[in-house]
């Protein structure tokens, strides 16, 4: 494998690699080593068309952690606002001598397409309403840490699944990885052909809560309005927001998850969000590890890296 | 392979040996005086034999009427990076066409006498094919007023075909008056059947694909609605309407149905509807971004079928040259369309003859009787027999050939068929006896 560009492209052995290597990187760090010398001479380039400060401070400090030189390429004040293609933004990085590319980008496929264009390796870090497999790769972290093997465990996800490149991604990991995916959200926000997906699709969440040991909530744009997917936020937020009342209908050691930025009032309640069974705060630390691994298995070995080569911290 | 002998003013030609689609088994030679064809026979030969001819060894060659595309985008004016109308007619000769409907979405919008004039002229003055604009329904293809539908019929460019192809004439009160009023002069519309509320923002065919790539889905009611709607408007007001680029099974279904209700509906469909699917965008590559977009193989299946059976009536390329940024770019800013003046016959041959769907003589009307008799274009679809107009298109149906970007005729390269081997190859193309293309090769 030379590019991350999705979920779906990660077997089980390769998806298992990067959890491990993320957990032995993430032990280290804990033993006051900071920084590893692995990458020191590698360039990557934060290629982010899109505003995420979250994503792009974690896959920066995640290169420098591995002593990369890291440059941040962000589409305003740049070039890219003045009208340069992702092509030509490519081929600069191409000539800049780029050993690995992150890219954030409001168009589905725009990873795929980089990829084509440079020679160096391409972490999608979100693709418009494709995939966001880092996101999905940190959420599996997670879910390891606090539950053990995801093997039987049964993830629900709520929210937005349509428009959701976080949804598409997870759904993808966690399949391959063992978990029973349910997704739940409105029905004029699940694709009309995800039948064809490897989940189950309810649309009421007081049935899928008490048999979920995990439950991922999304956020919802308040936008979507204008496109009439739901009648107002409020009526969203009554019937598939996380409340109290609902949280209460899981499973005693069942787990909250949400990629942030959270909408509190919304998609979910302060108190749920801010209860010691959510694990907003970890999944951005473990985002740190898992990212790390990522950098580290595409660009740490002489050759292709996720699959063949063993952690050495 | 042209042997030319003393030919003085206006050369008599001698196409000989070729096998006249839709005729006897046996091959025929074609003379051919004054752009008309003047003898077909076994023995015709004989009667040019007394002055000097040109001759065109066809041996091995198809004779078929030249073809008449309904449905091409030759850019000009305003997008002259694209295409002009002498570099597209150029292209269409190639392909084996001998006329072309130029689409009205230019720049100025083809919605006045004076833009179909220009668009005329520069066909006439380039001399590759019979270029016949189509004129825009609305003004600037706005939706919302009918543009001088007569002023256009009556023009030097006679316009018969008005469509605001590249969006849909979504308001139903417009789209009633606009077939209503082009009975006035045998005019036709055609639509580009597209809901533009179920089509915001999408990006590719709406199933499996794009839900797991994430692109913007185009449902396939989106077009079936409008098809249904505007076949009943058009039987209701006595109007002949035509169908833009079929593209699902379910238009399938609708347009037999209306033909059956005894609707004056007639349809197209693209070489690359024919042939390709929605799985190709997995590439994220937009030289598949097209609209509408690919479909599924079912659709596929349906349109091949339907085109067969005759409740598709003609082949339309839907040629629409893009410049290469437009195409290499991310998919949802990526321009849609593609090219297939060039490519359509070599299509057409592999999707339905190839397979035994369509014979020959099918293929002739087609791609050029039926598009000729709806866009009412003189002089063409016309059977290949004494004193008829001799637009001929000789083609080797034997051949394959590997289709190459570069070396396309059109202005842009932006074919889906890259790098894909394809049946036949059309040798020759006359126009009124002259030859536009010999040898494969532009004259």
């Amino acid at each position: 494998m030379r590019h991350l560009l999705s979920a779906g492209d990660l077997s089980y052995d390769e998806a298992t690699q990067v959890l491990d290597t993320a957990k032995e990187l993430s032990q280290l760090s804990g033993h006051s080593v900071k920084k590893f010398p692995t990458l020191r001479g590698r360039t990557v380039v934060n290629l982010f068309y899109e505003d995420s400060t979250r994503t792009r401070t974690s896959f920066e400090l995640a290169a420098k952690r591995l002593s990369a030189d890291v440059i941040n390429f962000s589409a305003k004040g740049s070039s890219v606002s003045k009208g340069e293609s992702l092509k030509d933004s490519a081929l600069t990085l191409q000539a800049m001598g780029a050993d690995g590319v992150v890219i954030r980008h409001s168009a589905s496929g725009a990873a795929h397409r980089l990829a084509t264009w440079v020679d160096g390796a391409v972490v999608n870090g979100g693709d418009g309403t494709h995939e966001h497999p880092t996101q999905a790769l940190l959420d599996a972290f997670t879910i390891r840490e606090r539950m053990g093997d995801l093997a039987g465990l049964r993830v629900t996800i709520v929210g937005d699944v349509l428009h959701s490149r976080v949804a598409r991604s997870n759904v993808l990991l966690l399949h391959t990885l063992g978990a029973e995916v349910t997704l739940v959200a409105p029905p004029t926000l699940v694709p009309v052909s995800v039948h064809t997906w490897p989940c189950a699709v309810s649309y009421r969440i007081e049935d899928v809560l008490p048999k979920s040991d995990v439950v991922m909530m999304l956020r919802v744009q308040a936008e979507r309005m204008k496109g009439e997917f739901f009648p107002t936020a409020r009526e969203y937020s009554r019937r598939y927001g996380l409340d109290r009342e609902r949280f209460a209908r899981l499973p005693a050691d069942a787990i909250v998850m949400h990629p942030g930025p959270m909408v509190r009032g919304m998609e979910i309640s302060a108190e749920v969000a801010d209860s010691p069974r959510s694990t907003v705060t970890e999944q951005v630390t473990n985002g740190l590890s898992v990212r790390m691994a990522v950098l580290y298995l595409l660009l740490g070995g002489s050759e292709s890296a996720i699959g063949n080569q063993e952690a050495q911290g | 392979m042209t042997q030319t002998s003393t030919a003085e003013n206006a050369p008599v030609r001698v196409i000989r040996g070729a096998r006249i689609a839709g005729g006897p088994e046996e091959t025929s030679d074609i003379v051919i005086r004054d752009g008309v064809i003047a003898a077909v026979g076994s023995d015709a030969r004989a009667q040019a034999d007394a002055g000097g001819v040109e001759v065109i060894d066809a041996t091995g060659l198809l004779a078929l009427p030249g073809l008449v595309d309904l449905h091409t985008h030759l850019r000009e004016p305003g997008r002259e990076d694209a295409e002009t109308v002498a570099t597209g007619a150029r292209a269409a000769a190639v392909g084996g066409y001998t006329a072309v409907h130029a689409m009205a979405n230019t720049d100025p919008v083809a919605d006045s006498a004076g833009v179909v004039e220009q668009v005329w002229r520069l066909g006439h003055d380039a001399g590759y094919c019979d270029v016949r604009p189509v004129g825009a329904v609305t003004r600037g293809l706005r939706g919302q007023q009918l543009a001088e539908l007569g002023a256009m019929a009556d023009s030097v460019a006679g316009v018969r075909v008005f469509s605001d192809d590249g969006v849909c004439v979504s308001d139903a009160l417009l789209m009633r008056r606009a077939l209503e009023y082009v009975k006035a002069f045998g005019g036709v519309i055609a639509q580009h059947a597209q809901e533009p509320r179920l089509t915001e923002g999408a990006q590719m065919n709406e199933g499996v694909v794009s839900d797991r790539l994430g692109l913007g889905g185009w449902p396939a009611v989106a077009e079936e609605a409008i098809i249904a709607r505007d076949c009943l408007l058009a039987e209701h007001v006595g109007s002949r309407l035509h169908i833009c680029h079929v593209s699902t099974s379910g238009s399938v279904q609708i347009i037999r149905w209306a033909k059956d209700r005894g609707c004056d509906v007639t349809a197209e469909v693209t070489p690359h509807h024919l042939l390709l699917t929605d799985d190709l965008a997995e590439s994220y590559d937009p030289v598949f971004k097209v609209n509408p977009p690919l479909r599924t193989t079912e659709d596929v299946t349906a349109l091949r079928q339907a085109l067969a059976d005759g409740t598709i009536d003609s082949v339309a390329t839907d040629h629409a040259p893009h410049p290469v940024e437009a195409k290499e770019t991310e998919w949802s800013n990526a321009a849609m369309g593609m090219v297939g003046l060039e490519s359509a016959l070599s299509v057409v041959q592999h999707t339905m003859v190839d397979n035994g769907l369509l014979d020959w003589s099918g293929v002739a009307d087609r791609m050029s009787f039926a598009p000729a008799r709806i866009g009412r274009v003189r002089g063409h679809g016309r059977p290949i027999a004494p004193g008829e107009p001799a637009n001929i298109t000789l083609y080797d149906a034997g051949t394959t050939r590997d289709i190459d970007p570069a070396a396309l005729v059109s202005k842009s390269g932006n074919t889906p068929y890259r790098s894909m081997r394809l049946p036949g190859r059309v040798v020759a193309t006359l126009l009124r006896g002259t030859p536009t293309v010999l040898d494969g090769k532009v004259q």
